[in-house]
């Protein structure tokens, strides 16, 4: 009795301070068998190392661990605040799957967590895996890319889109460790490490100390692919290379803005296949263009390390079946979205006016990842989605959606010839986004809100293609889908595409508020939104609601019912067996 | 059309002499030479962008440039971007932002109040370009604008 109430006292000292102790990895978090992976300790208060007792399923946690972890007297935090010792040990493995409770007491502190470690099937199911990710793919942009591109008569779709024939589905929770809402890189981290982790953060737990490099790591897909495999990397994307999706197929650190750093990390693991944009943070701060703070040149440590170069759409045609390994950056930034690239020559396309798109990169990828006769890993992300759903410039998203459905269709070809292949579409997260009806132009009235249509006086929007080319020869039909936002900042609603470039809804005044853009104000029919956010945000935000993923081929079976977003990683290191007992 | 440019120019007159007054040397500044955004660069590539022969020209010469202001660091300061197109994100303070390539970095002669990111301004004042390193804030700039002014118009 006494001991319960010695406690229960404990905990209630703990649960008034500011923060608990904590370990990483994080109570239930679920590691791949032989995967690497720091553990550390944060304590509340500075104790002394004899003080500290870490046990692992009731024993000293060095015989298990198989290391012995740096004490660290005194962890400090911004302007030199005292947050107490810790302890930290790098790179341990644990081979034997099964459950580890882990307790740690120092003084009056305690703290336990169970691990969930996890061997895989002993043979691989697949050879090949592409994992398809539309950045902040939600239902309403499937549906308006499926009647923008397909159309719709008498309330059936005329087509479908490539990812609605996908076999298995499931609903995946997106939600970070800090959080109920998500960011890219967290949930990418969980998709390519198999853990949890916070806002912002790639490949790490995000520990209390201020450095960004420093976190507590955890093994990516890419590097487990590295360490157990002899298959090739691809990472495909429209945005910078260093942008958080594809950065989490092999980074590590709490904060996704490291992109200069990120640069690094790609060499480190040395994908075979790298396309898309971000080319400022490969050349030294002395060119013009460069947004790194040092004068690495990445192109020349790239191309000295075997990689050949392309940097518009015929250097990568000409590259697309040759040998070695490729870097292919289009774009100084991210790369321009389809509707301004192919259609209105918008955005910066007058300045990098010869970009792929992203099926031409994720074919050049295939083409020379499926060289390698012990298959490959291929990550393709149709990134502006999200770029374009922030700003809350639907047709933009859309119009990209469609791009991101095509990407899938050339994987789907590519599984038709090479059946051993797994296929994921997913999306990291969603938008607060839903179709409600259409806008008709030809209704009465200047009011453009009068000419919003819901229910049956929605009708059927006008969208044609008659050039077969999957997207609507225009966006701007007189009746068109309407898409609105559930969030946003202040704005002026359109009712219109934006077709002299991509909307910019709010801009920051001088108290640092977003305020309507009044670019927008004069446009016919123009009405003022109130946001609904704190004035500090500039845009729409990611919604929390879950994301659908489907998938297809050998290993698709995994995907069932509600997941973590965590999860799909377990189900990817299975299909290509990483956490056999013979690997480890 | 004449009442604005006269209203225009008596504002800048009144601006400029109150700018001035610490620096009698800019009071008789003259207006130097225009320079737009899209006559920055002579060549934009994946590999790096060159600065056009007319910045290159004008380097170290008194040059004039009309944009918006982005969002400041702080209400006051010694600097500030100047940009194309009004900003919707602050480039300092937004933990996405990136530096897009149509900026100046405006270094003032004398502090300023900064106004509205959506009021059009000309900035005046001596180019530079080349690699330059904030020794404050560390960051990295290409072409910057010293020694500048810079009226409402």
């Amino acid at each position: 009795m006494r001991m319960l109430l010695a406690a229960f006292a404990a905990t209630t000292i703990l649960a008034g301070a500011a923060q608990a102790t904590t370990v990483y990895p994080l109570d239930r978090a679920t590691i791949l068998a032989g995967s690497p992976f720091d553990f550390k300790v944060e304590l509340n208060k500075q104790v002394k190392p004899e003080d500290v007792k870490v046990t692992v399923n009731g024993q000293d946690y060095k015989t298990v661990l198989g290391g012995e972890a740096q004490f660290i007297e005194l962890e400090k935090g911004k302007e030199d605040k005292a947050l107490g010792s810790a302890l930290l040990l790098r790179g341990l493995k644990i081979s034997a799957p099964g459950a580890y409770k882990i307790e740690v007491s120092a003084g009056d502190e305690t703290k336990s967590v169970t691990w969930d470690v996890y061997e895989t099937a002993a043979q691989p199911k697949a050879k090949n895996i592409i994992f398809l990710l539309g950045d902040g793919l939600s239902v309403a942009h499937r549906t308006a890319a499926r009647i923008m591109s397909k159309g719709m008569t008498e309330g059936k779709a005329n087509g479908r889109l490539n990812m609605d024939d996908l076999d298995h589905m499931a609903f995946i929770g997106a939600s970070a460790t800090n959080a109920v809402a998500t960011d890219s890189a967290n949930t990418m981290s969980a998709f390519m490490t198999g853990h949890k982790t916070a806002v912002n953060a790639l490949g790490v737990y995000a520990d209390r100390t201020p450095a960004a490099l420093d976190d507590p790591r955890v093994e990516t897909f890419g590097e487990a692919v590295r360490r157990t495999t002899k298959k090739s990397i691809g990472i495909v994307a429209t945005s910078e290379i260093e942008d958080a999706t594809p950065a989490a197929v092999v980074s590590h650190t709490r904060s996704r803005n490291e992109k200069a750093d990120i640069v690094g990390m790609l060499l480190e693991v040395k994908p075979e296949v790298i396309l898309g944009g971000g080319s400022a943070y490969f050349l030294g701060k002395e060119v013009a263009g460069s947004k790194r703070k040092d004068n690495q040149d990445y192109i020349k440590l790239f191309q000295d390390a075997g990689y050949k170069l392309a940097t518009d759409k015929n250097e990568l045609a000409a590259n697309a079946s040759a040998d070695g390994n490729l870097l292919g950056l289009f774009h100084t930034g991210n790369m321009d979205v389809t509707l301004d690239r192919e259609f209105l020559k918008k955005g910066t396309v007058e300045k990098f006016p010869n970009q792929p798109g992203l099926v031409e990169m994720t074919k050049v990828a295939l083409d020379r990842l499926s060289k390698n006769p012990d298959g490959f890993f291929l990550m393709v992300e149709g990134s502006s989605i999200d770029k374009m759903s922030h700003p809350l410039d639907w047709d933009r998203a859309v119009i990209d959606t469609i791009e991101f459905d095509k990407a899938i269709g050339l994987a789907r070809e590519f599984q038709k010839a090479h059946p051993d292949t797994l296929i994921v579409v997913t999306g990291d997260h969603t938008h607060g986004v839903s179709i409600i009806g259409t806008v008709d132009d030809e209704k009465p009235g200047t009011e453009m809100r009068e000419k919003v249509g819901t229910y049956a006086e929605a009708g059927f929007p006008n969208y044609k293609d008659e050039n077969g080319d999957g997207y609507p020869d225009k966006v701007d039909v007189s009746r068109r889908l309407f898409l609105s936002a559930n969030n946003g900042p202040d704005h002026y609603e359109t009712f219109r595409p934006k077709l002299d470039g991509p909307f910019v809804p709010a801009v920051q005044n001088e108290k640092k508020e977003y305020v309507a853009n009044e670019q927008y104000k004069d446009v016919p029919g123009a009405v003022f939104v109130q946001g609904n956010l704190p004035k500090s945000s500039e845009s729409g935000v990611h919604a929390v609601d879950d994301v659908v993923l489907q998938s297809a081929g050998p290993g698709a079976e995994g995907f069932h019912g509600y997941m973590e977003q965590s999860d799909v990683y377990r189900v990817l290191a299975d299909t290509f067996a990483l956490g056999a007992k013979q690997t480890n | 059309m004449d009442i604005f440019s006269s209203l225009y120019l008596s504002r800048r007159r009144l601006i400029g002499a109150a700018v001035a007054l610490p620096f009698t040397a800019h009071a008789v500044r003259a207006a130097g030479a225009l320079l737009s955004f899209d006559e920055l660069y002579g060549k934009f590539g994946v590999l790096g962008l060159e600065f056009s022969d007319k910045v290159k020209r004008l380097a170290g010469q008194e040059i004039s440039m009309k944009g918006f202001m982005a969002p400041p660091l702080k209400a006051e300061a010694q600097f500030f971007v100047l940009t194309e197109v009004p900003m919707s994100l602050c480039p300092f303070c937004s933990s996405d932002a990136d530096w897009p390539d149509n900026i100046v970095v405006v270094y003032l002669g004398e502090k300023q109040t900064f106004v509205q990111p959506r009021q059009t301004i000309e900035v005046r004042g001596t180019l530079e370009y080349g690699s330059w390193t904030d020794p404050e804030t560390g960051f990295v700039s290409l072409l910057r604008i010293r020694q500048a002014e810079y009226f409402a118009v």
